[in-house]
């Protein structure tokens, strides 16, 4: 009862790597090879596609172990660099969220506010080794009598540092457009006015749950490149929601799948988390992923050849609609229409520009295939799927 | 202050990348190569009313073009400009210019990009109104071409990264809107 002509396994892959005999290709060179071969053919020669994004994450954050002094102290107010980490946990964790601001910033009353160091700088500084101010404040307690402390700190001096973010690498997005009459400033950049410019967010074909649509691979214990290290899937993202609206070959045609993520941070590199300063809205983090997704069968092979020109990314109105919750998408644009620069949308041509990298996307990637090839870096079988839908299947893959 | 806005991005933006296929170097009517570059001046109020650009023109053969200006009265004045001609010429008619105590900057030293925190994200792209900043396709890199540069601010205003410097010549106040914003 093969359902597929080509059947092959986590372990099987698993194995193929340890030898160094794994056939491993970016998620853009699938492309050609699926196209020139036909799906089933490429899954036999393909074993892994790697995928990658590195855009502005803005649910990213760490937990932070910052050890205990002597005297002891319970931590009830912790700042690190002046941006304030929520200590809410035992004695000395705190977890530092990418977006919260310096507590001195003038955030917008000067608009738009610059927000030039929050929590997304802290732990870049940190994972780029440089040395953090921590301070902290309590109460006191008869076990935990310490009621301030101070100290200059560096990654390596915390016992534990963990990025841990509970949102990461939606699937699919929005291309900002404002119709409204004046320049705004948001998440998406800054859009001026009576649609004279676009702003998207996705790394298109090289983008992790855009080459597994239907989440068939990626769940909970899912290997991972995460920041320049390895992490791992831990489960489904916050407002993870795979009902959204899907063309045929299954991929969602606007933000959908998430993920949440985790890794250590000591083993991760600030070329791939960056603090992001969004003008007029706020800080955030940069951060870099990039998943492999094994070919089990043809249908992987299918799924992973997904390029720009079948993705559909709706156009959204930010000046007005997407605050009030008031309509719907304007259009429909490809992601290949979205890289050559301009859409023409509504009688008129429109200058789009990309918010996260498809270089740095590109080049995530390609050490995710090194690190594969090199038989140090096995595949995670995920241990628990994330929520997915129903899909009728390639109407060319028809099951025998 | 009065900001004084005399040609807007956009209409830059039309004039220089829509035609993308406009040689690198510009030519005179004769056909011959001529210099481009644009300049920072400042005007100190001492001097700020005397008549002095015309004479680029009139004495160094210089066709200069405003890209932005503003004046605050009695106070100090500033200009962008673009100024075309024979090399020779271009360098006589700066040394005019300080000569009767403007300051002029060529903007290719005001400007630069910290390389290290570009991330080639494409944020400022869609914004730049001269294409300085500009998608190189198909690697999707950024490529910054301080030729084209104006120095309107809005790519300092727009980069998550931090990674255009100095570009805000226009605002004594340093944070809020820039004179590339006010003026739409
Ligand atoms: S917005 Fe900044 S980081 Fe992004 S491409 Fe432009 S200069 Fe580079
Ligand atoms: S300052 Fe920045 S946005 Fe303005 S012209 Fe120069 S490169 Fe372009």
């Amino acid at each position: 009862m093969a359902e597929f002509q080509v059947n092959k396994t986590f372990a099987e892959i698993n194995e193929k790597i340890k030898q160094g005999r794994a056939v491993v290709v970016t998620a853009e060179e699938m492309i050609d090879i699926t196209r020139e071969h036909g799906a089933v053919e490429a899954a036999r020669k393909i074993d892994v596609v790697t995928t990658g994004t590195f855009g502005i994450m803005c649910s990213s954050g760490a937990f932070l172990n910052f050890g205990h002094s002597n005297p002891r102290m319970k931590a009830q107010k912790v700042y690190l660099n002046g941006v304030e980490a929520y200590a809410g946990l035992a004695a000395v964790d705190v977890y530092i969220g990418a977006t919260q601001v310096k507590e001195d910033d003038p955030l917008n009353k000067v608009f738009p506010g610059r927000f030039r160091y929050g929590g997304g700088h802290v732990i870049e500084d940190l994972v780029a080794g440089r040395e953090v101010q921590l301070q902290a404040i309590s109460y006191g307690t008869d076990c935990y009598p310490r009621r301030s402390y101070e100290r200059t700190m560096t990654l390596k001096d915390f016992p534990d540092a963990v990025l841990l973010n509970p949102r990461n690498a939606y699937q699919n997005y929005n291309c900002a457009v404002n119709f409204s009459k004046k320049t705004i400033y948001t998440y998406m950049g800054m859009i001026r006015p009576e649609c004279s410019n676009a702003n998207f967010s996705t790394a298109g074909q090289l983008s992790p749950l855009l080459n597994d649509p239907l989440y068939k691979t990626i769940g909970m214990g899912t290997r991972i490149f995460l920041g320049g290290g390895v992490g791992y899937v831990i489960g489904a993202g916050t407002q993870h929601n795979p009902g959204v609206r899907r063309s045929e070959n299954g991929v969602v045609m606007g933000g959908a799948g998430t993920l949440a993520v985790k890794g250590d941070l000591k083993g991760m590199s600030s070329r791939f988390l960056r603090g992001a300063s969004l003008t007029g809205y706020g800080c955030s983090l940069n951060v870099g992923i990039g998943i492999p997704i094994p070919i089990l069968n043809e249908e992987m092979a299918q799924f992973t050849a997904v390029s720009d020109a079948e993705i559909s990314v709706p156009v959204v109105d930010y000046g007005n609609d997407y605050p009030n919750m008031a309509g719907g998408p304007l259009a429909y644009v490809t992601y290949a229409q979205l890289k050559s620069g301009t859409i023409t949308f509504d009688g008129r041509e429109v200058v789009t520009a990309p918010l996260s990298s498809y270089s740095a996307a590109l080049e995530i990637a390609t050490i995710l295939k090194e690190w594969i090839q090199s038989g140090q870096f096995l595949l995670g079988e995920a241990q628990e799927t994330l929520p997915s839908v129903p899909f009728a299947g390639f109407p060319n893959l028809a099951k025998s | 202050m009065l900001k004084s806005r005399l040609r807007n991005a956009s209409e830059i933006r039309s004039e220089r990348t829509g035609s993308n296929n406009r040689p690198d170097r510009p030519c005179n009517w004769k056909g011959e190569h001529m210099a481009s570059r644009n300049v920072l001046l400042i005007f100190k109020s001492s001097i700020m009313y005397k008549p002095v650009i015309y004479r680029l023109a009139r004495d160094f053969d210089l066709v200069f073009n405003i890209l932005e200006a503003k004046i605050m009265p009695r106070r100090e004045g500033r200009l962008i400009l673009e100024l075309r001609g024979d090399d020779e010429l271009m360098e006589k008619g700066i040394q005019f210019l300080r000569d009767h105590q403007v300051v002029v900057e060529p903007l290719k030293d005001r400007i630069r990009r910290e390389e290290d925190y570009c991330v080639h994200c494409g944020a400022c792209t869609g914004l730049c109104p001269t294409g300085a900043l500009s998608l190189v396709r198909p690697e999707l890199k950024v490529s910054f071409d301080v030729d084209k540069c104006v120095a309107c601010g809005v790519c300092g205003l727009v980069c998550p990264f931090g990674a255009m410097k100095d570009i805000t010549l226009f605002d004594p106040f340093a944070e809020g809107r820039t004179a590339a914003e006010s003026g739409d």
